[in-house]
């Protein structure tokens, strides 16, 4: 198990973030993180990644805690917060050379054009990261995270605001990425769960209400979409 | 570490902010030490840099400030701060490596002014007639004055997003623990420990090291006033894990 997290809580002032949520993930396995606006999702994703700290519970990340071996489990995480932040001013090779130094890889050179490659920047590759467009500097995020060749990816809502075409060459390239690493994906798009993902969480607020595969999610709930699993178990709201 | 501050470093140079604020420094010097009757040398008289060293520090207010205000407070509002930390580096490693790389963009500042040096070293009746030993010195006071404004700077920057705030609040600091000290001694009420007060501001130790004299207390005074703000500056980062 490359992801153990037990009991986990988070406050932030008198509400409750996430609560007492526990599931694991293995590597092979692109896990799917779903849940509506402000169930937890992003602060599950910022307490694995070191960024905060949980009020209550325990996270490992490879058999290490988050809080006891901080810079050990950033160094096995490649991360893509929400909505992407970047050096806008840098250039793309600038910016990958940047992340190559701060891990202190040797073979930088070769690594930078590799995941070039591998996330399809070629065309855009001495551009300023102002200049891109969006699905590139998505492209661009994704390939910062992967640099290091991290045992596990974490990423937030990898495909917001791309096209068809960019979402699916995303997907492809998370799918391969899956095969050897431990993924895990946070969307609201159902469809590119069935497309990537074999474990399904289901969060709302704070809670976590569904954690199995997708096809045993599934045949527990008489085969409806996965559109109407989600909103019976989340859309409270809705009647 | 150095990855933080090579990028600062490159980060700086390749905006235009970076060469006008420098050129800004250099020519408002290079007017009060050779053109502005006032404090100009060739009416001055005497072959010495006094009035370059008088009005650096003061210089060293906005420039630095404008420097230091970006490096975190621009960081918070893109969220790139948010990169920098799930990344293998420790905050102190964020701390340390921007303050290096603003320091640096300080010293590679003053590097020009060695040609005020020069020229005074040239122009002395009997060549080389400058106090050469308090040229040093006033030089490394400057420095040291600069990591300091640097360190308030950084600290300043590192409480939101907004870098106007972040400016603003450290030229003011940068003001106060530069010259308030000396004035808030004069006042009648504080004349009993009027030395005390005097010792704890910039200005004292500034003055002290510009006269040639290496004393450790001013060494250990910069040393400790620039630790105390990075250690702050730290803190303020750290608030996120609070």
């Amino acid at each position: 198990m490359s992801i153990v997290v037990e009991n986990l809580s988070k406050t932030y002032g008198a509400q409750k973030a996430i609560d007492g949520i526990s599931f694991r993930a293995s590597p092979g396995n692109v896990l799917g993180f779903l849940g509506p606006n402000g169930a937890g999702k992003s602060t599950t994703m910022k307490i694995l990644t070191c960024f905060i700290p949980q009020s209550s519970g325990t996270a490992s990340v490879c058999g290490m805690d988050v809080n006891t071996h901080s810079i050990e489990v950033r160094r096995k995480i490649g991360y893509l917060p929400e909505h992407n932040p970047l050096y806008l001013e840098m250039y793309v090779r600038e910016a990958l050379t940047f992340i190559g130094s701060v891990y202190k890889l040797g073979n930088s050179k070769r690594r930078i054009e590799e995941v070039i490659e591998l996330c399809g920047l070629g065309d855009e590759q001495n551009k300023k990261i102002g200049a891109l467009s969006k699905g590139y500097r998505q492209r661009l995020g994704l390939a910062q995270a992967i640099f290091s060749d991290p045992a596990v990816l974490i990423l937030d809502e990898p495909t917001s605001g791309l096209d068809p075409n960019q979402v699916i060459g995303i997907r492809n390239l998370i799918t391969e990425l899956g095969k050897t690493k431990t993924v895990i994906l946070s969307t609201h798009i159902m469809q590119e769960v069935e497309a990537v993902c074999e474990q399904v969480i289901i969060i709302n607020r704070g809670k976590i209400v569904a954690d199995d595969k997708l096809s045993s999610l599934k045949e527990a709930h008489q085969n409806r979409s996965l559109e109407d699993i989600f909103i019976g178990l989340t859309g409270s709201a809705v009647h | 570490m150095l990855s933080i501050l090579n990028k600062e470093i490159s980060g700086f140079f390749s905006s235009l902010a970076a060469y006008i604020s420098m050129a800004v420094f250099l020519l408002v010097t290079g007017l009060f030490l050779w053109v502005f009757p006032d404090s100009s040398i060739l009416d001055y008289g005497y072959a010495g840099l006094d009035s370059f060293f008088n009005i650096a520090p003061y210089m060293f207010m906005f420039l630095i400030p404008a420097v230091t205000m970006r490096s975190l407070a621009e960081e918070k509002k893109d969220g790139t701060f948010e990169l920098l930390a799930t990344r293998p580096l420790s905050d102190w490693h964020i701390v340390l490596g921007k303050f290096l790389a603003s320091l640096l963009i300080v010293v590679l500042t003053l590097v020009p002014t060695l040609i005020y040096y020069i020229s005074v070293y040239q122009l002395g009746i009997s060549k080389g007639n400058i106090d050469t030993g308090a040229v040093i010195g006033s030089y490394l006071g400057l420095i040291l004055l600069g990591g300091a404004f640097t360190s308030i700077g950084l600290f300043t920057s590192s409480f939101g997003k907004n870098q106007i705030i972040a400016f603003t609040l450290s030229v003011f600091l940068c003001f106060i623990t530069f010259s308030a000290f000396d004035s808030i001694s004069k006042l009648i009420a504080f004349q009993a420990f009027e030395s005390n007060l005097i010792s704890l501001g910039i200005n004292q130790h500034y003055q002290s090291i510009s006269r040639g004299v290496v004393d450790s207390r001013d060494f250990i005074y910069f040393l400790s006033f620039a630790g105390l703000f990075l250690l702050l500056t730290r803190t303020v980062l750290g608030a996120r894990k609070w």
